[in-house]
């Protein structure tokens, strides 16, 4: 009880700062509500499973960090909310996903080009894939201002280089007439940053955006984001596997196993006292730079197959607390506190299964 | 398990690897005869010692050449200036034969484990190789060999005939660790064996790394951009920026006290996976990118991106300096 309260008070000194620091506290109000998302993949090899049932809810100006190893189904989850999945072999089975009053799993593709860039932009992963080869920097920028806004030519490059500007490439005038191989891996993920901003989009995806950066460069645009989401208040889902790195960023956490979610907190809870094992385990796993090191706990065995339906919870055969009910019944998630939720069968804190 | 003391630093240690001013170019050709215009300087200039049964960390970004260190150390490469001793034999003036001989004295475990096994070999005839090649144990005895190694890295001996397809990625890092303890080597190269690897099962690997060198003594060079884990295994750190070293010393000083501002700078940019901690934490952010080490900038290769560069800095390479005893420093200013 007083670890609880401890990390009450913890959460709460750190709110308190962070919306001092940000100007205005994240307001409790959802501009993207997703419910019952279900994705499988028909393959050769038989059907995979890779998004079960995930619901979740952004909040206006919120930073939504999605944590989960690959395989857990966290790309296919937002890759599937703006139906960027290859379909077929892709399909998404059931679910929906509000976004201004129109479900983006449903609407047609017309409809659906409307947002995607416009209100909803999308950060990939690779700079180097994801970027045209054969076009310059400054055209792949322009290219949504176009679509989307309509813009005569002189507007939108100085719109471009205004842009360019903002996520910090330096003289930008030059490098709008480069192409992506003439610039570094951090460079092209700000022209990424700077495609995906270009529109003012109300929510940004940003999948794994630093993974492929070096630590220096990965500081660099971590302060870009930041800086971004204060100065427009756009809201911004973070995919990634890197605990230190949400735990700088997120106001709330998902963390995703076996194409579910496992538990859902704000950050400060979530490593104060973490409620699903997998997550307990991530965070021991996990050396850390600041502290002199114990044994690293280890997770036994391996993630499990998507090939099979989850008639179990998918963390059962590795769960260091595992009983009958784990293998029965697969755990939904379950409100732990007001703000907390976990699928587990077990309370951990009180060493008991929950009812 | 080991504890604290036992894999800390322990300075009455005797040298088993001693690298002195080691340089690798790789020549830039062009015109019409491919005549030599240039040099990739990926190791210029760089000096240290292993100890026997201990850790030395190579820290670094992308393009600091640290993965190069690694190969022209075991001689997979050429070294282009320098000398590498490996236990009082030098390495750089061995060829063929001879060199081969001390090959099982010293191996390597890759970074990624899916290009690093040959996909129609069996896991048998993978940790099987090195054994044959080298001609210690035959038949049923190198059967038992490889039985032995499998269990040791934590795979099951019924894994012997199946093909590295079948396995995860973190299994089959383990048949990379089999395969480079099967000579009982004395010094291992681990170039980024986690860097592939998921946060989960990367602690796995770390762990049975740090078991084996309790159970056979073995001395590593781990080479790794993740300086987290690196504080975790390693005894000392050599931190690398451009081909050269910019610091070294014992990890705790290494950490705690970071006397390069480069040093300083890429520990700040580690997140910490602690939300109470980020939020008072102070960061020295970094303009810009790590410059071509095609064209490295005159005086200290770190002067363009420093902080507290001064004229100094960009006409005069900083000497390299031992501040206290074992913690070395190439930097004007540091004190």
């Amino acid at each position: 009880m007083t670890s609880a309260r401890r990390a009450a008070s913890d959460w709460f000194k750190y709110s308190d700062r962070r919306s001092r620091k940000t100007g205005g506290g994240v307001a409790n109000e959802p501009v993207l509500e997703v419910s019952g998302l279900t994705t499988q993949f028909d393959t050769q090899d038989g059907m995979v499973h890779a998004v079960n049932g995930v619901s979740f809810t952004l909040n206006k100006g919120e930073f939504l960090g999605v944590v989960g190893e690959s395989g857990s189904g966290k790309s296919v989850t937002m890759m599937s909310l703006l139906r960027l999945i290859p379909m077929p072999p892709g399909e998404i089975v059931d679910g929906q996903a509000m976004y201004n009053g129109q479900d983006l799993l449903h609407i047609d593709l017309d409809q659906l080009r409307q947002i995607r860039g416009k209100s909803i932009g999308f950060i990939f992963q690779d700079p180097m894939t994801s970027l045209n080869p054969v076009l310059t920097v400054g055209f792949q920028i322009e290219e949504s201002l176009k679509i989307h806004q309509h813009l005569p030519t002189e507007a939108r490059e100085d719109r471009a280089l205004e842009l360019l500007e903002l996520v910090g490439i330096p003289s930008p005038a030059a490098r709008l007439k480069s192409y992506p191989h003439e610039l570094s891996g951090g460079m092209r993920q700000r022209v990424m940053i700077a495609v995906a901003l270009a529109c003012s989009p109300q929510i940004l995806i940003a999948d794994e955006p630093t993974t492929a950066l070096d630590v220096t460069i990965q500081a660099q645009i971590i302060e870009l984001v930041k800086d971004l989401r204060e100065q427009f208040g756009t809201a911004v889902i973070w995919i990634t596997h890197d605990l230190g790195v949400v735990a700088g960023l997120a106001d709330r956490v998902l963390v995703m196993y076996g194409g579910q979610i496992v538990e859902e907190a704000p950050v400060a809870d979530l490593y104060a006292r973490p409620q699903h094992p997998y997550t307990k385990g991530l965070l021991g796993s996990v050396p850390r730079l600041d502290q002199k090191g114990d044994d690293l706990v280890t997770i036994p065995g391996q993630p499990p197959s998507m090939f099979r339906v989850q008639t179990q919870c998918p963390f059962a055969p590795r769960c260091p607390y595992v009983f009958d009910r784990c293998r029965e019944e697969n755990p939904p998630l379950l409100p732990i506190t007001p703000t907390q939720k976990a699928a587990c069968w077990w309370d951990m804190e009180a060493g008991e299964a929950r009812v | 398990m080991t504890t604290p003391e036992h894999t800390r630093f322990n300075p009455d240690s005797e040298v088993l690897v001693s690298v002195k001013d080691l340089k690798k170019h790789f020549p830039i050709r062009g015109g019409v005869v491919k005549r030599q215009v240039g040099a990739v300087k990926a190791v210029d200039g760089v000096s240290f010692d292993i100890y026997q049964g201990h850790t030395l960390g190579l820290v670094g970004e992308s393009g600091s050449g640290k993965s190069t260190i690694g190969r022209v150390m075991l001689q997979l490469d050429p070294a282009t200036e320098g000398t590498v001793t490996f236990d009082d034999i030098e390495l750089t003036k061995l060829r063929g034969e001879k060199l081969r001989k001390l090959r099982p004295r010293m191996q390597m475990v890759f970074q990624d484990p899916h290009a690093s096994l040959n996909p129609r070999m069996t896991v048998a005839s993978i940790i099987g190789e090195p054994l044959k090649e080298h001609g210690t144990v035959r038949g049923a005895e190198r059967r038992e060999r490889i039985e032995e190694l499998l269990s040791l890295v934590g795979l099951e001996p019924s894994h012997a005939n199946r093909y590295p397809h079948e396995f995860s990625g973190g299994q089959r890092q383990r048949i990379g660790i089999a395969r480079a303890i099967a000579l009982n080597p004395e010094f291992i190269v681990c170039d980024e064996p986690i860097a592939a690897l998921d946060v989960s099962i990367q602690s796995q690997i770390v762990n049975l790394l740090v078991n084996l060198q309790d159970h056979l003594g073995l001395t590593y060079l781990f080479i790794s951009h993740d300086l987290s884990m690196v504080r975790h295994i390693a005894d000392r750190v050599a931190v690398l920026y451009l081909g050269k070293v910019m610091e070294m010393s014992d990890v705790d000083t290494l950490y705690n006290h970071p006397k390069h501002p480069y040093t300083q700078a890429l520990l700040s940019a580690v997140p910490v996976p602690d939300p109470v901690v980020e939020l008072t934490r102070r960061r020295v952010i970094l303009e810009g990118d790590i410059p071509s080490p095609a064209n490295p900038p005159l005086g200290c290769p770190f002067n363009t991106r420093c902080p507290v560069a001064q004229e100094r800095c960009s006409l005069e390479e900083p000497e390299w300096r031992e501040l206290d005893s074992g913690h070395w420093v190439a930097c004007h200013f540091a004190e």
